[in-house]
């Protein structure tokens, strides 16, 4: 429940963000992300040493480096505009949130503006502490017991920030600090859509944590909406 | 023809003489107290003392050190050396995520950090410290954007009870510091074996039982802001958020008790009453202060 309405509040910021930008008769981008060759197999979990998050497992759940879904589909990647659209000038009110529940990030992507605020939550009744690994901004790291209410935080600079737990060394999850609010994350059928957009000439990129990034240039004009795809090449390992 | 040669040798040399000004080229400060440091005399020191460790780029990638898995593993340190480029310091009275302040950088040159490799320079001059200050704030922008964070607020230490012992064995089962630094603090928790630095590097908790200093310190202050500011870089977050003032005090008072090779009025209280010396008496001292006799 709690997830769902995470996801709600994230597409509330978008739809938001966007008609404040744009308002709501723009072009749109949308399309699909799918990956060539054989994805590296994800392993199980074996959270025996946390019981408390191993109940909520009753099949141990996987690493998520890659997720992939039916019809070569690769889930979890980040497709924003990353040139052609003006840099926000403040941040969507709105704040994103990461749950940590059954010793697991979710979402395991949040996309985010810089300066918006992000609350970390805690919904498991064990400790974790939160510590994302930013190289441009600045690397913190706190603790939450559990009951602790969620507490804010922001990042000033665009970045991709890996996060972990160092209490439970397999949760991992991804930060993506973007300028704009133009921002999808491909679903289980990799699918994106970026609504909304002016006319003009944009740079779109998908950003994948384990398989990078790639770009395309899309020209807008007037109302259209412009498909494309991003095919990644998988590893085995 | 002879000039040629001598001329271009000379050149080569210019350019590596002139490498470390380059890399540094912003020339820095520091304040200590009534001490100014200046970078450009802090200079001749760091390439004097502290690049065999530090790196002549000030990366913590110096000869000394070697990373795991490199070949041939075999490091002389087993904790890297801090890396000056990325700005993050373990050792700050400063909240998590900010810079330190330049007294605290100063602190740790005179005291050394315990439990690593680099030693107390209190051999060098409070005004050459105040010098390889200036110099280290010229490898990272973050000296020049940034500013030190408000050092964390330190209240003064409650009288030493019973009660505030008890109170803060409950709150280290209760924060989980047992997680990593164990039920009997010597730093073999369940997680102990699988932390790593944000390098990567394979690094071990606090082993409470043997010694007396800690990695920021020695003293019940050094002890307080340790877990209120964590240790940036390493698996230790900040607790700032989640402990009160004085809850704090209580569990410095009990993790005192947890030192059981270092006579502590708090080991000395809590070894009076029944509870505390069953539980002292039933602890044998395992392990080194690097915790080298923890598996990993």
């Amino acid at each position: 429940m709690r997830t769902k309405l995470g996801y709600a509040a994230g597409l509330a910021v978008l739809a938001a963000s966007t008609i404040g930008f744009a308002g709501p008769s723009g072009g749109s981008i949308s399309g699909k992300v799918t990956y060539e060759g054989t994805p590296a197999r994800q392993k199980p979990i074996d959270m025996s040493k946390e019981p408390g998050c191993a109940q909520q497992h009753p099949t141990p759940i996987t690493t998520e480096t890659v997720v992939v879904g039916p019809g070569n589909a690769l889930q979890n990647v980040v497709v924003y505009i990353s040139a052609g659209a003006p840099d926000e000038s403040s941040p969507p009110a709105q704040p994103v949130s990461i749950t940590q529940k059954g010793c697991q990030y979710l979402p395991h992507v949040v996309p985010m503006v810089v300066n918006q605020e992000l609350k970390v939550v805690n919904a498991d009744a064990n400790s974790h502490n939160i510590h994302p690994l930013a190289k441009i901004n600045h690397e913190w790291n706190k603790s939450q017991p559990p009951g602790t209410p969620p507490f804010s935080e922001k990042f000033d600079k665009p970045e991709f920030i890996p996060v972990k737990c160092n209490i439970h060394p397999w949760m991992h999850g991804e930060f993506a600090v973007l300028k704009n609010s133009h921002y999808a994350v491909s679903g289980g059928d990799g699918g994106f859509s970026l609504p909304n957009l002016p006319p003009g000439k944009y740079t779109i990129t998908a950003w994948h944590e384990s398989y990078g990034e790639q770009t395309q240039d899309v020209t807008i004009s007037g109302n259209e909406t412009k498909t494309i795809s991003f095919v990644f090449k998988a590893k085995p390992y | 023809m002879r000039t040629n040669k001598l001329t271009k040798l000379l050149i080569v040399v210019t350019a590596l003489l002139a490498a470390p000004v380059l890399a540094s080229a912003q020339q820095m400060e520091s304040h200590i107290g009534k001490v100014t440091g200046h970078s450009e005399s802090g200079k001749q020191l760091f390439y004097r003392y502290c690049w065999g460790c530090h790196g002549f780029r000030g990366d913590g990638n110096g000869e000394n050190w070697l990373p795991t898995g490199s070949y041939p593993y075999m490091p002389y340190l087993n904790i890297q050396p801090r890396n000056f480029v990325a700005g993050t310091f373990k050792c700050r009275s400063t909240p998590t995520g900010s810079l330190p302040t330049e007294q605290d950088l100063y602190d740790s040159l005179v005291r050394g950090l315990n439990n690593s490799n680099m030693p107390s320079w209190i051999t060098l001059t409070a005004q050459n410290r105040a010098d390889l200050i200036a110099f280290i704030k010229t490898f990272s922008a973050r000296w020049k954007n940034d500013k030190p964070g408000d050092p964390i607020n330190v209240p003064p230490e409650p009288k030493l009870t019973g009660e505030s012992i008890k109170h803060g064995q409950e709150l280290y089962q209760k924060l989980e510091c047992w997680k990593c630094h164990g039920q009997e603090g010597f730093g073999d928790g369940p997680s102990a074996s699988t932390l790593t630095d944000s390098n990567d590097q394979p690094i071990r908790p606090y082993n409470f039982a043997v010694g007396s200093r800690f990695k920021c310190g020695a003293t019940n202050q050094d002890l307080y802001k340790i877990f209120m500011t964590g240790l940036d870089g390493t698996p230790m977050p900040s607790f700032a958020d989640v402990i009160k003032p004085e809850d704090a005090w209580d569990l410095v008072h009990f993790l005192r008790t947890l030192q059981v090779t270092h006579k502590s009025a708090e080991l000395t209280l809590w070894g009076s009453t029944k509870e505390g010396a069953a539980q002292i008496a039933s602890r044998k001292v395992s392990g080194t202060p690097t915790g080298s006799g923890i598996k990993q």
